[in-house]
């Protein structure tokens, strides 16, 4: 049996109307002619929510008694049974009381999709694992009920529902969220404009990664010869940046880190710091103390920082390009060359030959004395 | 032949001099120089710093061919793990530790900047206590208040640092801040 077609409409807040188009589209899918019911649907008293599901079939919930309060959940067995072409089911984050079939229903949906059925579903921005901890510093506020980023990665299509912050907060001020006693609480914390402003973009990045990872994921040529040439030729298909600068384990790198973290966050892309580490020589002393350096200020920043032990610069980071991705190179200012040194290519033209075509190299100035990369 | 051995004798004296002499005023030399490579540690919180303390800092430094580290303190949320990245909070620190730095190096001050995670202000610096060394630390008493360090982090700092705390009155030109 072919599993379920799985959508998912994300939205970085509630409000934005990821139910209602979840809604439509069942109502689009049903004027198709096909069967679809409401496995679940969550309104939280909007009116506007509660008009747009009338006339699509409900499968009805189950009470359970939890904590001593009865509540209603979505009947996964029922659900099944009744196997319609497609499922609506509201909240995919939501955690089940015990003593049902999963934990989350996010596993009901799994069941869902594995018994052929079509699945639409919702989701916010905050509830996703990875992004839980950036939101809630975002934010302040921290959601409990989260899903593994998997989960995301399972959709066969993740629609963003993109509502800009003004927007929302109107429709917050008119009453379109949240009944009248709650709003002024809503706006004073959660629904705060640059709240708002810094999760929509959270979600906006969200979706351009998940396009792009499916991208990757769909262009794979056929999987012949090593791993570098597929990872070379999966490359240039990549529609977003990555940025790797070349560190070394001395204070001037700090500011070659600064300004990469800056483009890092301008092109909205992962970065990775590489320090090319001469083979044979231990990290102890001052070395030591700057690479402990090094790699508390990646993780303040969220890089991700690689040692690669070899004795050809230009190799290794030819090599680690090809491995990550990277579409953009940062690297120090050269040391003044001496001897026969000034016969050799200088290193950024190095570095171009080396690695893939469309990989760009830019050269941070030291602010200081002259202190180089190589 | 006593003739010769007299004047190789007088060579020899003098050669010997000389180096006594040389050699005293190299010691001399070497003794004014700091015995080891000195560390100055500024530690601020938010968007600005006192340039009174920068500027102390940046003397001191200078005078003592010392490096200045300056660190910036970031709260973590308790909700959030201790060691979680911290954008927001990055967002902050990089351009002020570019500004500071953009002032050291026109002084020729090398600079060594740490950014330092903990549960408040105290704590982050706590733990910057136990894996840096430096043999100075510079703090503006004009930075106390809700987001500087408070009278008791400055009682607590002069207690816990195993360094020379400069702590510095507030002066006229306290106004004058470094902001990025």
């Amino acid at each position: 049996m072919d599993r379920g077609h799985y959508k998912i409409f994300l939205g970085m807040a509630a409000g934005v109307g990821k139910t209602y188009r979840m809604l439509q589209e069942g109502h689009a899918e049903v004027a198709a002619g096909r069967d679809v019911a409401i496995g679940y649907l969550e309104p939280h008293k909007r009116q506007e929510t509660s008009d747009q599901a009338r006339g699509l079939e409900v499968v009805s919930r189950r009470k359970v008694t939890y904590r001593e309060v009865e509540v209603e959940e979505m009947d996964l067995p029922v659900l099944l049974a009744r196997r319609p072409d497609l499922a609506l089911i509201d909240e995919l984050a939501h955690s089940n009381p015990p003593g049902l079939e999963h934990e989350k229903r996010f596993e009901d949906i799994a069941d869902v999709l594995a018994a052929g059925i079509d699945v639409f579903s919702t989701v916010n921005v905050q509830h996703l694992e990875s992004l839980n901890d950036r939101v809630a510093e975002l934010t302040g506020v921290r959601v409990r009920e989260t899903v593994p980023d998997s989960v995301l990665g399972t959709a066969d299509e993740v629609v963003l529902i993109d509502l800009t912050p003004e927007a929302l907060v109107a429709r917050l001020r008119a009453g379109k969220v949240y009944p009248g006693e709650n709003i002024e609480a809503a706006l004073n914390n959660f629904f705060r404009i640059e709240n708002l402003a810094a999760l929509r973009e959270v979600s906006l990045r969200q979706v351009a990664e998940d396009v792009e990872s499916k991208r990757l994921t769909l262009h794979v040529p056929e999987p012949l010869g090593t791993r570098e040439e597929r990872v070379a030729a999966e490359v240039p298909q990549a529609v977003g940046e990555r940025l790797l600068a070349l560190v070394r384990p001395t204070p001037s790198s700090q500011r070659l880190v600064r300004r990469a973290w800056r483009s890092a966050q301008r092109l909205g892309t992962d970065l990775d710091l590489l320090w090319v580490k001469p083979p044979g020589k231990p990290i102890e002393g001052d070395v030591e103390r700057q690479v402990t350096a090094l790699r508390q200020l990646a993780s303040v920043l969220g890089a991700t920082l690689l040692i690669e032990e070899h004795d050809d610069l230009v190799a290794a980071v030819a090599r680690v390009v090809r491995e990550r991705g990277s579409t953009y190179l940062m690297v120090g200012e050269s040391l003044p060359r001496k001897g026969l040194g000034r016969l050799r290519e200088p290193l950024p033209q190095r570095l171009m030959k080396a690695t893939p075509a469309g990989v760009d190299v830019r050269i941070v100035a030291h602010r200081g004395g002259r202190e180089g990369s190589e | 032949v006593i003739e010769h051995f007299l004047v190789g004798l007088a060579l020899l004296l003098g050669l010997f001099g000389g180096y006594l002499i040389a050699s005293t005023r190299w010691r001399g030399k070497r003794s004014e120089r700091p015995q080891q490579v000195h560390q100055i540690l500024l530690p601020f919180t938010g968007t600005e710093i006192s340039r009174r303390a920068l500027d102390a800092a940046l003397r001191l430094a200078k005078a003592e061919h010392a490096t200045l580290m300056p660190a910036y303190l970031a709260a973590v949320p308790k909700q959030l793990p201790l060691e979680c990245a911290i954008p927001a909070e990055a967002a902050k620190a990089m351009p002020m530790l570019e500004a500071i730095e953009q002032r050291a190096t026109g002084q020729g001050v090398p600079v060594d900047a740490r950014v330092e995670r903990g549960r408040s202000y105290r704590h982050a610096l706590s733990r910057l206590l136990e894996h840096e060394s430096f043999d100075r630390v510079v703090v503006s008493a004009t930075s106390t208040g809700a987001a500087g360090f408070s009278g008791d982090d400055l009682v607590w700092l002069l207690d816990k640092a195993p360094a020379e705390v400069l702590i510095l009155r507030p002066g006229p030109e306290d106004h004058r801040v470094l902001t990025a």
